[in-house]
């Protein structure tokens, strides 16, 4: 029972890995698309891309925790409150976030717009940011359980979490610049397709390359984890690097479809590397899945809602979806000038 | 002294995290009616605008929900913090009752996956879907408003009427999960504030529209957006006196202690006299206004009812009840005077199937939208200041609940900075949207009578020439 609730748990993580991933990474292209005329139309795609689906894409963030406070309350706590700052940072960045792409879409004034947009790009930077640097606390073993037992600094201010930090901006960027050759194919623009396949074999190349020296880093900051992500959890992380290079040569090869769900599959199997190498931990090496869990009743209940929700938010996901790729849905009213234009449908 | 000594006993994070709490939550709040119920008056007249072919309320639809997303967004990331700072600030709220406490959260946070997907699909759908099955989209979104309010207020209830678990050494060691969610607080605080936030929508809605009727604008356009939401709070009014009254009673059976806050009675008395305003120094109340008989009799249909007063428990065990009886004040005289608008409405409409013809009804409805909302807040002052020192009423202590990191009263500087300049950004950008709409109105026929629309000041709108 434990167990299976710990497999959705790792599943909502993954699921934002991927979906909240690809959102954060497409506001770091936004970033440095550059001025307003040059970055006028990748910043249209990415604005199109993400109009419909981006709110649903942090929903799995909402779930995550719901599951992890309600399931393994003592994991939940120890890690709210050891990991105080940067939570707090990626919280403030997902505000900053989210009213700045609301406020974007309904503004007229380039001044208003280019202040919404800079907000919206920035903190698309920040918050996964600071998320990795928390992931790579809680997997190098930093968080002791208790009210902030931990050290409120060096916690997250490690070498694990700088890793965890870059890697997770780099993976953003990499699966959002996938996703965003895929878009710029079905909208038949060869120019922006073009575009963001450079991009996306660029960061591909960097996030392998980041994850490359993450092996020399794990192995003299977190040993334990290190042992175990190149024993236990060997086969997927093997997997991963292999979806990963598979993706570039699929990108290289112009089938962003394919691109498309390799890179997923890379970040998907890196996601649950760090699971199977935590496994049966959650925090470190000193509380268990089932030392954390809570009683059964509980687990039932969170595996019915659990149940619920694959019954009855899955199809309307996949509805938005559908009705998204086929160009069903989209902003009514044309922009007015000064604003990017959309690219027709 | 003692006050001092019981100052200093309290962890330095406390008073910073209560004011996070109370901040970020009193923020949060403003937005969910627009969420839950704005959506169902924006259905309301996209239903007569498909129904009857009328062009003035598809139009107001499409800009209702257009609105309705602008602020879903801002209400979904302060929901976001809401859910981190459960955490963040009260980390041992979570870990020691998270396996009963958690459980409603969790079917809150479904009925919002639903409410985020299917509001996207509907306000991203517009003239891009079939008219009807477009309309349909609409309706999980307010049944999900709707079911999302319920669940995340039983978590609440849960804290005033904590229930469905059973403690040993301290420790939640069983769960029974119906117990949890259908607490014996549930009924009346989730349906009491289910039909505030259609009360504050409607009136806040109704009150953009009676401001604009005010300066002249008295077209169809703004009639119907007059009416619309009016009418649905105009309705609900009366329902929420009922609620709010059978709530207090459960409040005087439940929790004794905040019941005698909230009417400002110390001594435990038969015949306790319902006090208006008025404050509590030293046991005694002062500057109120004082009607013999009334609280008891509102606590349970006799004078003779006997009050439990705040005398009943330790000192530091009491709430600070002149907040709370301020509050409920507050709230109570807000609603009363909004029923009586309500009622005025609703005798001109039987009459005359119009408006009150007098300026003055435009004044209060214009007024009514910022009062709905500060009785709304009242209210969650009353609930939850009441409760104090408990954070699960009987069980735990704020005190203990609270984190023990260092940094909250950076991160609530931080929040009240943040917090305030997406809520200013947030006026702006509602403001520029509806100039740019009534220029765009300005285009088409000019109305038979009253000004001119006045056009965007220069430079506000970069409009396609």
């Amino acid at each position: 029972m434990t167990d299976v609730v710990a497999v959705i748990l790792w599943i909502g993580v993954t699921f934002y890995a991927v979906f909240g991933g690809a959102d954060f990474g497409a506001g770091f292209w936004d970033l440095v698309a550059g001025g307003s005329e040059r970055g006028r139309r990748p910043r249209a795609l990415i604005d199109a891309a993400l109009a419909p689906v981006w709110e649903a894409n942090h929903v799995w963030l909402i779930f995550s925790l719901v599951v992890l406070w309600t399931s393994f309350t003592d994991a939940f706590s120890s890690l709210m409150s050891t990991l105080f700052v940067p939570l707090t940072v990626a919280a403030f960045g997902i505000v900053l976030r989210g009213s700045g792409f609301a406020f974007l879409h309904v503004s007229t004034r380039l001044g208003a717009r280019r202040a919404y947009g800079a907000v919206f790009a920035v903190s698309s930077l920040v918050t996964p940011f600071f998320l990795g640097a928390v992931a790579g606390g809680i997997a190098s073993g930093r968080v002791p359980v208790g009210n902030a037992r931990g050290d409120l600094v060096s916690s997250w201010v490690n070498p694990t979490s700088i890793l965890g930090g870059v890697l997770a901006v780099v993976t953003c960027a990499y699966l959002a610049a996938t996703f965003l050759v895929a878009e710029a194919r079905r909208r038949q623009d060869a120019d922006l397709e073009r575009y963001f396949r450079v991009r996306a074999i660029g960061a591909g190349a960097v996030a392998g390359a980041v994850a490359l020296a993450g092996i020399a880093i794990l192995d003299s900051d977190s040993p334990h984890l290190f042992n175990r992500l190149t024993h236990q959890a060997l086969p997927l992380v093997v997997l991963s690097a292999l979806c990963g290079v598979s993706a570039l040569v699929a990108l290289v090869r112009r089938t962003p479809s394919v691109a498309r769900v390799l890179a997923v599959g890379a970040v998907a199997t890196v996601v649950g590397g760090w699971g199977v190498a935590q496994y049966p931990h959650l925090l470190g090496t000193h509380l268990t899945l089932d030392a954390a869990s809570a009683p059964d009743a509980t687990l039932t209940a969170v595996l019915a809602v659990f149940g619920v929700a694959v019954l009855t938010c899955l199809p309307a996901l996949v509805l938005l979806y559908v009705l998204d790729q086929r160009g069903r849905l989209g902003p009514t009213a044309n922009p007015p000038s000064g604003a990017p234009q959309r690219p027709k449908q | 002294m003692d006050v001092l000594a019981a100052l200093s006993s309290e962890p330095s994070q406390l008073l910073p995290a209560r004011t996070q709490m109370a901040f970020t939550l009193g923020f949060h709040i403003l937005l969910v009616p627009m969420g839950v119920a704005f959506t169902f008056i924006t259905l309301l007249v996209h239903f007569r605008g498909l129904r009857r072919g009328d062009e003035v309320a598809l139009r107001l639809a499409q800009r209702w929900s257009k609105v309705a997303a602008v602020l879903f967004a801002v209400g979904a990331v302060s929901g976001t913090v809401l859910t981190f700072e459960m955490g963040l600030l009260w980390p041992r709220l979570m870990g020691r009752f998270g396996d009963a406490y958690g459980i409603p959260f969790a079917i809150e946070g479904l009925f919002f996956f639903l409410e985020a997907i299917f509001l996207a699909v509907y306000i991203y759908g517009w003239k891009r879907l079939p008219p009807w099955p477009h309309f349909l989209t609409g309706i999980p979104v307010v049944l999900s408003g709707i079911g999302g309010t319920l669940a995340v207020v039983a978590a609440n209830a849960w804290m005033n009427q904590p229930a469905g678990f059973t403690l040993r050494d301290g420790k939640v060691v069983d769960v029974d999960p119906w117990r949890v969610i259908f607490n014996d607080a549930f009924w009346h605080e989730s349906v009491h504030m289910l039909l505030a936030a259609y009360l504050v929508a409607g009136f806040v809605v109704a009150s953009v529209y009676a401001f604009a009727m005010l300066r002249g604008r008295r077209d169809r356009h703004h009639r119907l957006g007059f009416l619309v939401p009016f009418s649905v709070a105009a309705v609900v009014m009366p329902f929420q006196i009922v609620v709010g009254d059978l709530a207090a009673r459960e409040v005087f059976h439940q929790q004794p202690v905040k019941f005698a806050a909230q009417e400002l009675v110390f001594e435990t008395q038969r015949h306790a006299p319902e006090v208006i305003g008025g404050i509590l120094v030293d046991g005694e109340v002062r500057y109120g206004i004082k009607i013999p008989g009334l609280a008891s009799w509102l606590a349970d249909y006799s004078t003779d009812t006997k009050i439990i007063g705040l005398e009943s428990v330790a000192p530091r065990d009491r709430p600070p009840a002149s907040i709370v009886h301020l509050a409920f004040d507050v709230m109570v005289g807000i609603a009363t005077a909004l029923l009586a608008l309500a009622a005025w409405f609703a005798f001109s409409w039987w009459r005359r199937r119009d408006l009150p013809r007098s300026r003055w009804f435009l004044r209060s409805a214009a007024a009514a939208g910022v009062l709905s909302m500060v009785a709304m807040e009242a209210g969650w002052v009353v609930t939850e200041v009441g409760r104090q020192p408990w954070v699960v009423q009987g069980l735990l202590r704020t005190e203990d609940a609270v984190t023990r990191a260092d940094g909250v009263w950076v991160s609530l500087i931080v929040v009240v900075l943040l917090y305030t300049a997406v809520g200013t950004a947030a006026v702006l950008v509602l403001r520029s949207m509806a100039r740019r709409w009534r220029a765009a109105d300005a285009d088409e026929p000019p109305v038979p009578y009253g000004p001119p629309p006045e056009l965007a000041p220069a430079g506000s709108s970069g409009r396609n020439a």
